[in-house]
Protein backbone atom coordinates (compact mmCIF):
# COMPACT_ATOMS: atom_id res chain seq x y z
CA UNK A 1 0.00 0.00 0.00
CA UNK A 2 1.43 3.33 -1.03
CA UNK A 3 1.38 6.17 1.49
CA UNK A 4 1.46 9.05 -1.00
CA UNK A 5 -1.49 11.39 -1.13
CA UNK A 6 -0.78 12.81 -4.58
CA UNK A 7 0.27 11.49 -7.97
CA UNK A 8 3.24 13.30 -9.46
CA UNK A 9 4.03 13.30 -13.13
CA UNK A 10 5.89 15.76 -15.35
CA UNK A 11 5.75 18.43 -12.65
CA UNK A 12 2.01 17.92 -12.15
CA UNK A 13 0.89 17.16 -8.61
CA UNK A 14 -2.57 15.59 -8.56
CA UNK A 15 -4.04 14.97 -5.12
CA UNK A 16 -6.04 11.83 -4.47
CA UNK A 17 -8.09 10.42 -1.61
CA UNK A 18 -7.02 7.54 0.63
CA UNK A 19 -8.23 5.05 -1.97
CA UNK A 20 -6.44 6.67 -4.89
CA UNK A 21 -9.36 8.48 -6.55
CA UNK A 22 -8.41 11.86 -7.99
CA UNK A 23 -9.71 14.84 -6.02
CA UNK A 24 -9.91 17.06 -9.09
CA UNK A 25 -11.16 15.29 -12.19
CA UNK A 26 -9.92 18.29 -14.20
CA UNK A 27 -6.30 17.26 -13.58
CA UNK A 28 -6.67 14.00 -15.47
CA UNK A 29 -4.42 13.31 -18.46
CA UNK A 30 -3.73 10.06 -20.33
CA UNK A 31 -0.21 10.08 -18.83
CA UNK A 32 -1.69 10.35 -15.35
CA UNK A 33 -4.00 7.43 -16.20
CA UNK A 34 -0.93 5.31 -17.03
CA UNK A 35 0.58 6.23 -13.68
CA UNK A 36 -2.59 5.43 -11.71
CA UNK A 37 -2.83 2.13 -13.61
CA UNK A 38 0.73 1.29 -12.61
CA UNK A 39 -0.12 1.87 -8.95
CA UNK A 40 -2.96 -0.63 -9.48
CA UNK A 41 -0.53 -3.13 -11.10
CA UNK A 42 -2.24 -2.74 -14.45
CA UNK A 43 -0.45 -2.32 -17.77
CA UNK A 44 -2.73 -0.33 -20.02
CA UNK A 45 -3.59 -2.05 -23.32
CA UNK A 46 -5.99 -0.84 -26.04
CA UNK A 47 -8.70 -2.97 -24.37
CA UNK A 48 -8.14 -1.17 -21.07
CA UNK A 49 -8.28 2.19 -22.82
CA UNK A 50 -11.56 1.28 -24.49
CA UNK A 51 -13.17 0.83 -21.05
CA UNK A 52 -11.51 3.92 -19.54
CA UNK A 53 -12.52 6.10 -22.48
CA UNK A 54 -16.05 4.71 -22.38
CA UNK A 55 -16.33 5.56 -18.67
CA UNK A 56 -15.11 9.10 -19.28
CA UNK A 57 -17.68 9.58 -22.05
CA UNK A 58 -20.44 8.19 -19.83
CA UNK A 59 -19.42 10.55 -17.02
CA UNK A 60 -19.31 13.51 -19.38
CA UNK A 61 -22.84 12.75 -20.52
CA UNK A 62 -24.48 11.76 -17.21
CA UNK A 63 -22.18 13.08 -14.44
CA UNK A 64 -21.97 9.64 -12.83
CA UNK A 65 -19.82 6.56 -13.14
CA UNK A 66 -22.07 3.64 -14.08
CA UNK A 67 -22.57 0.55 -11.90
CA UNK A 68 -20.87 -2.59 -13.24
CA UNK A 69 -24.04 -4.11 -14.66
CA UNK A 70 -24.79 -0.87 -16.51
CA UNK A 71 -21.22 -0.80 -17.82
CA UNK A 72 -21.64 -4.36 -19.12
CA UNK A 73 -24.97 -3.53 -20.75
CA UNK A 74 -23.74 -0.34 -22.38
CA UNK A 75 -20.42 -1.85 -23.54
CA UNK A 76 -22.39 -4.68 -25.15
CA UNK A 77 -24.56 -2.17 -26.95
CA UNK A 78 -21.55 -0.21 -28.20
CA UNK A 79 -18.84 -2.81 -28.81
CA UNK A 80 -20.68 -6.13 -28.94
CA UNK A 81 -21.06 -9.10 -26.62
CA UNK A 82 -17.34 -9.96 -26.53
CA UNK A 83 -16.44 -6.60 -24.93
CA UNK A 84 -19.59 -6.22 -22.87
CA UNK A 85 -18.80 -9.25 -20.83
CA UNK A 86 -18.40 -9.18 -17.07
CA UNK A 87 -15.69 -11.84 -17.08
CA UNK A 88 -13.68 -10.04 -19.76
CA UNK A 89 -13.99 -6.78 -17.83
CA UNK A 90 -12.80 -8.43 -14.61
CA UNK A 91 -9.88 -9.94 -16.53
CA UNK A 92 -8.83 -6.40 -17.48
CA UNK A 93 -9.56 -4.90 -14.05
CA UNK A 94 -9.27 -7.67 -11.43
CA UNK A 95 -10.42 -5.52 -8.49
CA UNK A 96 -13.61 -4.56 -10.24
CA UNK A 97 -14.07 -2.84 -13.60
CA UNK A 98 -16.16 0.05 -12.31
CA UNK A 99 -14.02 0.63 -9.26
CA UNK A 100 -10.55 0.22 -10.76
CA UNK A 101 -11.26 1.55 -14.23
CA UNK A 102 -13.01 4.59 -12.76
CA UNK A 103 -9.96 5.35 -10.66
CA UNK A 104 -7.74 5.18 -13.74
CA UNK A 105 -10.25 7.31 -15.65
CA UNK A 106 -9.99 9.99 -12.96
CA UNK A 107 -13.67 9.63 -12.00
CA UNK A 108 -15.16 9.52 -8.51
CA UNK A 109 -15.88 6.15 -6.96
CA UNK A 110 -19.10 4.79 -8.49
CA UNK A 111 -22.26 5.49 -6.50
CA UNK A 112 -23.17 2.51 -4.37
CA UNK A 113 -19.77 0.93 -4.76
CA UNK A 114 -18.36 -0.05 -1.34
CA UNK B 1 -36.72 -11.72 -9.97
CA UNK B 2 -40.05 -13.41 -9.26
CA UNK B 3 -43.06 -11.14 -9.11
CA UNK B 4 -43.93 -11.94 -5.51
CA UNK B 5 -40.62 -10.47 -4.36
CA UNK B 6 -40.99 -7.41 -6.52
CA UNK B 7 -42.40 -4.42 -4.70
CA UNK B 8 -43.67 -1.09 -5.94
CA UNK B 9 -41.24 1.58 -4.73
CA UNK B 10 -42.06 5.26 -5.00
CA UNK B 11 -39.49 7.96 -4.33
CA UNK B 12 -41.22 11.28 -3.66
CA UNK B 13 -39.18 14.41 -4.42
CA UNK B 14 -40.54 17.66 -2.99
CA UNK B 15 -37.54 19.96 -2.73
CA UNK B 16 -35.62 22.21 -5.10
CA UNK B 17 -32.33 20.67 -6.26
CA UNK B 18 -29.55 22.78 -4.75
CA UNK B 19 -30.76 24.51 -1.56
CA UNK B 20 -30.59 21.27 0.40
CA UNK B 21 -28.99 17.87 -0.10
CA UNK B 22 -32.36 16.04 -0.43
CA UNK B 23 -32.54 15.92 -4.23
CA UNK B 24 -29.03 14.55 -4.71
CA UNK B 25 -29.44 12.08 -1.85
CA UNK B 26 -32.71 10.86 -3.34
CA UNK B 27 -31.10 10.40 -6.74
CA UNK B 28 -28.22 8.43 -5.24
CA UNK B 29 -30.57 6.18 -3.27
CA UNK B 30 -32.56 5.55 -6.46
CA UNK B 31 -29.38 4.59 -8.36
CA UNK B 32 -28.18 2.29 -5.58
CA UNK B 33 -31.65 0.83 -5.03
CA UNK B 34 -31.95 0.07 -8.75
CA UNK B 35 -29.68 -2.94 -8.20
CA UNK B 36 -32.53 -4.65 -6.33
CA UNK B 37 -34.71 -4.82 -9.44
CA UNK B 38 -37.89 -3.50 -7.87
CA UNK B 39 -40.76 -1.74 -9.64
CA UNK B 40 -39.51 1.82 -9.17
CA UNK B 41 -41.32 5.10 -9.79
CA UNK B 42 -40.29 8.65 -8.99
CA UNK B 43 -42.70 11.45 -8.16
CA UNK B 44 -41.93 15.15 -8.48
CA UNK B 45 -44.22 17.35 -6.42
CA UNK B 46 -44.10 20.95 -5.10
CA UNK B 47 -40.58 22.44 -5.49
CA UNK B 48 -39.40 18.96 -6.51
CA UNK B 49 -40.39 19.80 -10.09
CA UNK B 50 -37.44 22.21 -10.20
CA UNK B 51 -35.13 19.16 -10.14
CA UNK B 52 -36.15 18.45 -13.73
CA UNK B 53 -35.67 21.96 -15.12
CA UNK B 54 -33.83 22.20 -18.43
CA UNK B 55 -30.56 24.17 -18.77
CA UNK B 56 -29.52 24.09 -15.13
CA UNK B 57 -26.33 26.01 -14.41
CA UNK B 58 -24.75 25.52 -10.98
CA UNK B 59 -21.55 27.50 -11.53
CA UNK B 60 -22.67 30.34 -9.25
CA UNK B 61 -23.54 28.05 -6.32
CA UNK B 62 -20.38 25.97 -6.69
CA UNK B 63 -22.21 22.64 -6.71
CA UNK B 64 -22.03 19.79 -9.18
CA UNK B 65 -24.77 20.01 -11.79
CA UNK B 66 -26.31 16.57 -11.29
CA UNK B 67 -29.31 17.25 -13.50
CA UNK B 68 -27.72 15.25 -16.32
CA UNK B 69 -27.85 12.19 -14.11
CA UNK B 70 -31.66 11.99 -14.36
CA UNK B 71 -31.12 11.07 -18.00
CA UNK B 72 -29.13 7.99 -16.94
CA UNK B 73 -32.08 6.58 -14.96
CA UNK B 74 -33.39 4.79 -18.05
CA UNK B 75 -30.20 2.68 -18.15
CA UNK B 76 -30.98 1.69 -14.56
CA UNK B 77 -34.52 0.57 -15.53
CA UNK B 78 -36.04 3.55 -13.73
CA UNK B 79 -38.44 4.73 -16.38
CA UNK B 80 -41.50 6.19 -14.66
CA UNK B 81 -40.97 9.76 -13.55
CA UNK B 82 -44.34 11.23 -12.53
CA UNK B 83 -44.61 15.01 -12.52
CA UNK B 84 -47.57 16.72 -10.88
CA UNK B 85 -49.22 19.18 -13.27
CA UNK B 86 -50.54 21.46 -10.51
CA UNK B 87 -47.05 21.85 -9.02
CA UNK B 88 -45.75 22.96 -12.41
CA UNK B 89 -48.63 25.39 -12.97
CA UNK B 90 -48.31 26.92 -9.48
CA UNK B 91 -44.71 27.80 -10.37
CA UNK B 92 -45.54 29.19 -13.77
CA UNK B 93 -43.93 26.20 -15.49
CA UNK B 94 -44.98 23.88 -18.27
CA UNK B 95 -43.63 20.60 -19.60
CA UNK B 96 -41.61 22.68 -22.07
CA UNK B 97 -39.43 24.00 -19.24
CA UNK B 98 -38.28 20.50 -18.25
CA UNK B 99 -35.44 18.40 -19.63
CA UNK B 100 -36.47 15.73 -22.09
CA UNK B 101 -35.82 12.43 -20.33
CA UNK B 102 -36.10 9.24 -22.36
CA UNK B 103 -35.24 5.58 -22.06
CA UNK B 104 -34.34 3.00 -24.69
CA UNK B 105 -36.88 0.20 -24.99
CA UNK B 106 -34.89 -3.04 -25.47
CA UNK B 107 -38.06 -4.83 -26.54
CA UNK B 108 -38.77 -2.30 -29.28
CA UNK B 109 -35.43 -2.12 -31.14
CA UNK B 110 -34.04 0.39 -28.61
CA UNK B 111 -36.62 3.01 -29.56
CA UNK B 112 -36.37 6.09 -27.36
CA UNK B 113 -39.48 6.63 -25.26
CA UNK B 114 -40.32 9.39 -22.79
CA UNK B 115 -39.85 8.68 -19.07
CA UNK B 116 -41.72 11.78 -17.89
CA UNK B 117 -45.40 11.18 -17.14
CA UNK B 118 -47.56 14.19 -16.33
CA UNK B 119 -50.39 13.55 -13.88
CA UNK B 120 -52.84 15.70 -11.96
CA UNK B 121 -53.12 15.81 -8.18
CA UNK B 122 -55.85 13.16 -8.00
CA UNK B 123 -53.87 10.79 -10.20
CA UNK B 124 -50.78 11.41 -8.06
CA UNK B 125 -52.77 10.57 -4.92
CA UNK B 126 -53.94 7.32 -6.51
CA UNK B 127 -50.37 6.50 -7.55
CA UNK B 128 -49.14 7.03 -3.99
CA UNK B 129 -51.93 4.82 -2.61
CA UNK B 130 -50.97 1.99 -4.97
CA UNK B 131 -47.37 1.68 -3.73
CA UNK B 132 -45.84 -0.88 -1.36
CA UNK B 133 -42.93 1.28 -0.23
CA UNK B 134 -42.72 5.08 -0.19
CA UNK B 135 -39.54 7.05 0.41
CA UNK B 136 -39.98 10.78 0.79
CA UNK B 137 -37.25 13.33 0.19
Amino acid sequence: MSTMTAYEINGLVAEHDEEGYLKDIGQWTPELAELIAKSEQIDMTPDHWEVVNFLREYYEEYQIAPAVRILVKEMTKKFGKEKGDQKALYALFPYGPAKQACKIAGLPKPTGCV
Amino acid sequence: MSDENRKKFLYINRKAPYGTIYALESLEVVLIGAAFEQDVSLAFIDDGVYQLMANQDTAAVGMKNFSKTYRALGDYEVRKLYVEKESLAERGLTAENLMPIVYEDEDDDYAEKPSLIFVDRAEMAALIRSQDVILSF
